[in-house]
């Protein structure tokens, strides 16, 4: 039932775990007063200010822009990377999508290549050493030719734009039951291979960042289109498959 | 530097259309061999970090690169909406370096560097063609060229951008080259870290003590130079537009071991926000400025009309940007527009829920481009007001209010991006430099830019050549005393056991500050706050609650550190406002106005930055001046009717 003008309440099973190599579990906690409009982040805010009161520790969770660009939030909300909403980040989710008096089950990504650092953050520095291998045009400050020289058609720009627009959150490879990281490589792939600036290291790049996501222990893609469904930023599944065509071209010399 | 009692930038003489190129033609250099021999500490991973740091791993140095957040690619930088700058003049509408300049200084209401303000004009053009050899998604023309928008405070199109993520691409332009180095083995990144102090030996600055944030290590990195890149204290005010981590922690800490602050009032409060809706709310949402582009600000002529907008006729609305400032309309600067829109809200015509906001409507531009082309322009920014409101701008006028966004403010620095600690370097947003009392839209992501990417790696290398820098390790004894203080804060915070959480008592200042040193400044207000802001720091250090251990990840902690510095820069921001007794940019003083009720500026005796000098725990800090001398553009009154 809806509490004072309209608020909202609800029982939050939250995991809770010390640290890294700590055993976890659920805990439960009743919340209640939530305004339908907050961000689910300011709710775990208002669940966290009222243990706080308590002299409990806080429930960790990591954020920064709170406005979906950033890539830092990012928990399981019911099962699913990001919650139930489809295109939206943990920090833009709003209350007012979960009916009243549910039950909300709170956990952080799940994967091998992201270990819980302690409660619902996760390392996902994986991701940074995949970018190292190759996530990026080779040049050096001072050696660029005058923008204009090079010219990108505008439905060109607009589907590499489709592909950069990825925020790195992992939600992918929460969602994938093989913890694969195609989604978040594909998108960098071929943001890339679409620009002529990338052209030149196409076979370099597409051969060691996918060797570098082997390493990291990400799991293969098996088309289940889980990451695309989990996505915040509509990455489309046809990264993974530019990706796939970008490494057989690369190891067939083809590139 | 300082000169008979006053402050300098240390920039030659001569015409200002070659003071850049003669200035690098005087500085030394590092040869390639032995680059490899210096350490350099950046501390940031931003638009500012990342290309200072990617581009000195280039050149050949060690670079150490240290982040709050969990990935150099997540820094604030990651947020920017609207466009960066650029004099290309692709458009052939009249733009020149020299406009942009021109643009700029007037922006500031003359309160800004010339010399400063025209090489960043100068060097827009090789940060865009950078930036698309990178491989950035700008957005293009049908031609394949690139395309361009127009931002408030100016009559041309100069503004790139990619979608409503600019800043998010250009961040991750200057991520990759950092991962590129990082991959060299030129650079290393140390991610989940907070600088807690600056080291300083024998005068110069040689390294910091950060808190590794998973295991809560105090850990020592020594270096030949630090430069610092950790961004905006708009967070000061609780409810800003900055992510939530943002701090002023580094720069304060510089500030206590002897960096001049200068200008810490001047905050941009930027009119396009979500307004606040309720009383959990961790932060605003900004609603880019190019948005004004095509939207039109207007509220009721009548106060207290509660009729839904589209029931408003129009004969009863009132266009107030357009009706005051024919010249630029909606697209007058952000002080302008949030001043004009507190005005009429104060005079009960707001709007919405609070009667503080009022509208910004798409209704025209829907008619005369068609509801594709907005989608096309502004699409992800009405996706992003629909999530948050419930409800869809292509049907009802969004409903915005001004919110702080972005300090001018910051620490002191030379025409060398050097701080007045000898080796401390400052860039992007946490200096001072180039925007005086106003920033114009797009042109922060811009000077970030040209800071880390084009001035940098000159001046450092003329500090590191010029300069004959000892041997100095993490176990010199300076930094064990650093280590030592930052070891006692932390056991501090965690034995006060009070009453109060972090958060109650950041909202507080916040309010306070809001009120007191926000939109308008009075002398009397700014009395009172400096005294509240005082109290509230004494309740802080009695009465915190502060949980946990200092021994593993805990927010509760770092949040609490942050704060603890917010209320000296709190006070230091009202004292700041309080000795400029003057109207300019966003520092608009209630007792300094034209009769229209524009602001006054007093350039007889106040054309100058004021620079703060700590002077030790419970005292005065000292103020120095830096006289801003105008040889280009002579200071008018800055009008945008
Ligand atoms: C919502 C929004 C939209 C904007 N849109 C535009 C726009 O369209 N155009 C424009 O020109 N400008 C825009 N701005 C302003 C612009 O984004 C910022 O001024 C600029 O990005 C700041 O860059 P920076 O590199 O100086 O700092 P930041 O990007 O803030 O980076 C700071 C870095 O320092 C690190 N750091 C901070 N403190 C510490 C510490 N104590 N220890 C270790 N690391 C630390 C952080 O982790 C981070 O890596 C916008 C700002 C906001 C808030
Ligand atoms: S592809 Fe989507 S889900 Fe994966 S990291 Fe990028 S934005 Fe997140
Ligand atoms: S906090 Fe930045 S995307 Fe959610």
């Amino acid at each position: 039932m809806n509490g004072e003008n309209g608020t909202r309440s609800y029982t939050l099973r939250i995991w809770r775990q010390d640290g890294p190599d700590r055993p976890g579990r659920f805990v439960e906690y009743p919340v209640s007063g939530i305004d339908p409009n907050m961000s689910f982040l300011e709710m775990l805010d208002q669940l966290n200010e009222e243990l706080l009161r308590h002299g409990e520790r806080a429930i960790e969770f990591d954020s920064d822009c709170r406005e979906g660009i950033c890539g830092t939030c990012g928990v399981c909300i019911d099962g699913r990377p990001h919650g139930p909403v489809p295109n939206t980040t943990t920090c833009t989710l709003r209350m007012r999508e979960f009916p009243d008096g549910a039950t909300i089950t709170v956990e952080p990504f799940r994967a091998k290549a992201f270990p819980v650092v302690k409660d619902l953050v996760v390392d996902r520095s994986a991701f940074d050493r995949i970018v190292q291998k190759g996530g990026f045009v080779s040049v050096n400050v001072g050696s660029a030719p005058e923008a204009n020289t090079v010219l990108v058609p505008k439905d060109v720009a607009e589907e590499a734009m489709d592909s950069a627009a990825c925020i790195g959150c992992g939600a992918c490879v929460a969602a994938c039951p093989n913890a694969s990281a195609a989604l978040f490589v594909g998108a960098k792939i071929r943001h890339l291979r679409l620009m002529p600036h990338g052209q030149p290291e196409r076979r370099r790049r597409v051969l060691s960042m996918v060797a570098q996501m082997d390493e990291e222990g990400f799991g293969n893609c098996s088309n289940h289109g889980e990451c695309e469904a989990a996505c915040p930023k509509s990455i489309s599944i046809e990264n993974i498959a530019t990706m796939r065509r970008e490494y057989w071209l690369a190891l067939l010399g083809l590139l | 530097m300082m000169r008979n009692g006053e402050l300098h930038s240390g920039a030659p003489g001569g015409p200002i259309e070659t003071k850049w190129e003669r200035h690098k033609g005087s500085l030394r250099l590092v040869s390639p061999a032995n680059r490899r021999k210096f350490d350099v500490i950046v501390v940031g991973t931003g638009l500012a970090g990342a290309s200072a740091a990617s581009a000195l791993g280039e050149l050949g140095y060690n670079v150490l690169n240290l982040c709050i957040q969990d990935s150099p690619r997540r820094a604030h930088s990651v947020a920017a909406q609207g466009g960066i700058n650029a004099a290309k003049n692709y458009r052939n509408d009249g733009d020149s370096v020299f406009r942009l300049f021109y643009d700029t200084i007037k922006g500031g209401d003359f309160r800004a560097r010339e010399e400063n303000v025209y090489r960043l004009a100068e060097l827009s053009l090789k940060i865009i063609d950078h930036c698309a050899a990178q491989g950035i998604p700008f957005a293009r023309e049908y031609g394949g060229h690139l395309a361009n928008r127009s931002f408030g405070g100016v009559q041309v199109s100069r503004t790139f951008y990619a979608r409503g993520q600019t800043g998010q691409q250009l961040l991750l332009g200057a991520y990759g080259s950092l991962m590129r180095q990082v991959d060299a083995g030129q650079v290393r990144i140390l991610p989940r870290r907070e600088m807690l102090d600056l080291v300083v030996v024998d005068g110069r600055a040689r390294g910091i003590v950060c808190r590794n944030l998973v295991t809560g290590a105090i850990e020592s990195y020594a270096g030949h130079a630090v430069v610092l890149c950790t961004g905006g204290y708009s967070t000061v005010y609780f409810l800003s537009t900055n992510a939530v981590n943002s701090n002023a922690t580094a720069i304060w800490r510089c500030y206590k071991r002897g960096a001049f602050f200068a200008n810490p009032s001047f905050t941009q409060i930027h009119p396009t926000c979500i307004p606040v809706v309720g009383s959990q709310q961790s932060k605003l949402t900004l609603m880019s400025e190019s948005l004004r582009n095509d939207g039109r600000v207007w509220v009721p002529k009548q106060p207290g009309d509660r009729r839904p907008p589209n029931e408003i006729p129009e004969s009863e609305r009132d266009y107030f940007l357009e009706r005051m400032y024919p010249a630029f309309g909606n697209l007058v600067p952000r002080d302008v527009a949030s001043r004009a829109a507190k005005a009429v809200c104060d005079e009960g015509r707001g709007v919405g829920p609070t009667g503080l906001a009022v509208y910004l409507d798409f209704r025209d531009a829907i008619e005369r481009l068609g509801v594709d082309v907005v989608r096309e322009r502004y699409g992800n920014l009405f996706q992003m007001y629909k999530e948050i409101t419930n409800e869809d701008p292509y049907q009802v006028p969004m409903r915005i209010y001004p919110a702080p966004h972005y300090t001018m403010g910051g620490l002191w620095v030379d025409y060398n991006l050097m701080s007045t600690i000898p080796g401390l370097f400052v860039l992007g947003e946490a200096n001072f430099s180039d925007h005086g009392a106003n920033r114009l839209g797009a042109s922060a992501l811009m000077q970030g830019l040209a800071d880390g990417y084009f001035i940098i790696p000159y001046t450092l290398a003329h500090y590191l050549a010029g300069n004959t820098l000892g041997n100095v390790t993490t176990e010199h004894p300076a930094f064990r005393e650093a280590e030592l203080q930052v070891r006692q804060q932390v056991e501090r915070l965690l034995s006060i056991r009070g009453k109060k959480t972090v958060r109650e008592l950041h909202w507080q200042l916040g309010r306070l500050l809001w009120d007191r040193v926000g939109m308008t400044r009075n002398a009397q207000g700014l009395r009172e706050a400096i005294e509240k802001v005082r109290e509230l720091r004494q309740e802080f250090w009695e009465n915190v609650n502060v949980p946990g251990s200092g021994d593993d990840l805990n927010k509760c902690l770092e949040m609490a550190g942050r704060l603890a510095d917010y209320f000296e820069l709190g006070e230091l921001m009202c004292r700041d406002a309080l000795e400029r007794e003057e109207s300019c940019g966003c520092h608009f003083r209630e007792e300094y106005r034209t009769p229209e009720g524009d602001p006054k500026r007093d350039d007889e005796r106040y054309a100058y930055v004021a620079a703060w000098e700590y002077t030790g725990e419970g005292a005065e800090p000292r103020l120095h001046r830096e006289p801003l001398r105008f040889e280009v553009v002579q200071p008018s009154a800055r009008s945008y009717r």
